[in-house]
């Protein structure tokens, strides 16, 4: 009687067939992402690499770019990064802990989210229309890094808003519930446990947001890059932060390889190679201090 | 006569939205008695507890009516909220462990309150630790993971937590689901001691724990109150209402 069960019927092989197309149907897809960053990849570092040294990443630009190397321009995208995150990420992650703490569904909330979730479909040339129109003229700043800045500050924000509720909203409601069963305030209650067990996704959430403002070119050639600049300041400060036009990456390599004549073959190639290198290594670090902080992860 | 009820609920009626879920209930609940609350799910039970401590107010929608006064003071109209759920202990049926040591989890009431003095608080943590029958198992871990602690474990620790912010009310909501029959038996011998000092509301579904612990005992159906009355008396021949016996007895829910 008991064997019985064990009996393969057409139905169960039928059922085990159709679970193994499955598996590897599922799989080939997944595995397919992997092939065209490694193409990319791998096609972009092999051309560039006759361009790529230590002066190509520590020399000025020459003769419109053309030669000499990319200092000019990777110390400025690092200046808009920063400069834009230090605005970005205070704001987003502080009205996300508003949003999905605080505020009741009302009204305004309402108003907010639709506002979060809208203006994260804008597209980037549009931000960059209305940096142009709100922070270089309007306000005063003029073309320049601030500009620039807060141009993809605005452009961030609202992802890092939605990541960092996601981060959240992730921690148990439960745990909430009961830091208030004994009379915990809402602050005693994010500050002793929303927030130490959502960081990681946080962190992370804001980290990849700057491999976004890394690569963007269109709101940023509006607002404060710059074609040709090279760096004469030894100082601490290589750029004036606030006056200052920079040059980016993602426009130096949108020049070399659509505007400049006779540059190099490896040169664009080069650029992205740089480009690339800075980013992933921004995501290298959020894997890192996700899987780090993960780790200490308590429930 | 009775002294003050250390709890008065009058006409109290909740919503969720547009469902009514407790219908103009009215009860006193005296000092010093451990107060048995039984009816089947859905009757309101939990609702109830949760309009007492008012994190009620945490649920879009809900809307409440009627008053509920502890020591002759409307709790909806208390500025205090923290103040007053210090003074209730709560206990909820499924263990929650908060994601911190075993130590911080008990200490962190008392800290919410303002106690930093870490002598006051290893003695204050010990002593609930132990009312709570935990003491033994975890004394020499007490800064491991409240979380990695077993189901029963996590819910004794519940327990202790809320006797930490030493409150004078103590409302437990099935707190013996997930706790071992023997364990139970040892809880319930330190709620027979608490009794001393606190008012004990004990929510369940065994009708027999009621009948064990409580000197009272209310059975709720529906959020109306069926019957209300003395344990001799709700759990005897004497019992009033049909319905109630057959709860009682198991012939329902």
């Amino acid at each position: 009687m008991s064997a019985e069960h064990f009996t393969e019927t057409p139905f169960g092989r039928k059922k085990q067939r159709t679970e193994m197309i499955a598996r590897w149907f599922l799989g080939g897809m997944a595995a397919a992402m992997v092939v065209p960053l490694l193409l990319i990849v791998g096609y972009i570092v092999v051309q560039g690499a006759p361009s790529l040294s230590w002066e190509f990443l520590t020399t000025n630009p020459r003769l419109g770019g053309i030669r000499g190397g990319i200092w000019s321009a990777l110390v400025g995208t690092l200046y808009i990064v920063a400069i834009s995150l230090c605005v970005s990420a205070p704001i987003g992650v502080l009205s996300a802990v508003y949003l999905n703490e605080y505020a009741k569904d009302n009204w305004f909330t309402r108003i907010v989210n639709l506002a979060v979730v809208n203006l994260a479909g804008v597209p980037s040339i549009v931000h960059g229309l209305f940096g142009l129109g709100a922070f270089v003229y309007a306000a005063g700043m003029g073309k320049s890094i601030l500009s620039a800045s807060l141009t993809l500050s605005i452009m961030t924000l609202p992802v890092i808003i939605a990541s960092t509720k996601e981060a959240l909203s992730a921690v148990p409601i439960s745990f909430r519930e009961a830091c208030w069963n004994v009379g915990a305030t809402r602050w005693q209650t994010i500050r002793r446990i929303v927030l130490p067990n959502s960081i990681s996704g946080i962190l992370t959430g804001v980290i990849l947001q700057v491999s976004r403002t890394a690569g963007e070119t269109a709101p940023v050639m509006l607002t404060g890059v710059a074609t040709f600049k090279a760096i004469e300041s030894t100082g601490l400060f290589l750029y004036h932060p606030i006056q200052d036009q920079c040059m980016a990456l993602s426009m130096h390599l949108y020049y070399i390889a659509t505007q400049a004549n006779n540059a190099p073959h490896s040169l664009p190639f080069g650029i992205a190679t740089v480009l690339l290198g800075v980013v992933l290594l921004v995501n290298a670090t959020a894997i890192a201090v996700r899987a780090y902080l993960r780790s200490r992860k308590k429930w | 006569m009775f002294p003050q009820p250390k709890i008065e609920v009058q006409d109290l009626r909740l919503s969720y939205g547009t469902r009514e879920v407790i219908h103009g209930i009215s009860f006193d609940i005296r000092e010093h008695e451990i107060f048995g609350i039984i009816g089947p799910a859905q009757s309101g039970k939990t609702s109830l507890l949760r309009c007492l401590n008012r994190t009620i107010e945490f649920t879009a929608g809900a809307t409440a009516t009627g008053s509920i006064r502890v020591d002759g003071q409307d709790v909806r109209k208390l500025k205090n909220v923290y103040e007053l759920r210090r003074r209730i202990g709560m206990v909820a049926p499924l263990p929650v462990g908060l994601p911190l040591s075993i130590y911080d989890n008990v200490a962190f009431a008392p800290r919410c309150a303002g106690l930093s003095s870490r002598s006051e608080l290893d003695g204050l943590v010990e002593q609930c630790l132990r009312q709570a029958a935990l003491w033994d198992e975890v004394k020499d871990r007490v800064d491991s993971l409240g979380t990695k602690l077993s189901g029963g474990q996590q819910q004794r620790l519940t327990i202790a937590r809320a006797l930490s912010h030493q409150p004078e009310i103590l409302c437990l909501d099935e707190f013996s689901i997930a706790i071992d029959p023997v364990t139970t038996m040892r809880i319930e011998e330190v709620l027979k001691e608490l009794k001393k000092t606190m008012t004990i509301l004990l929510v369940t579904n065994l009708t027999q724990q009621a009948r064990r612990l409580a000197d009272r005992t209310m059975f709720l159906w529906n959020g109306e109150i069926i019957e209300l009355d003395a344990n001799e008396v709700i759990f005897s021949d004497r019992v009033k209402d049909r319905r109630t016996r057959d709860y009682v007895n198991g012939f329902f829910g």
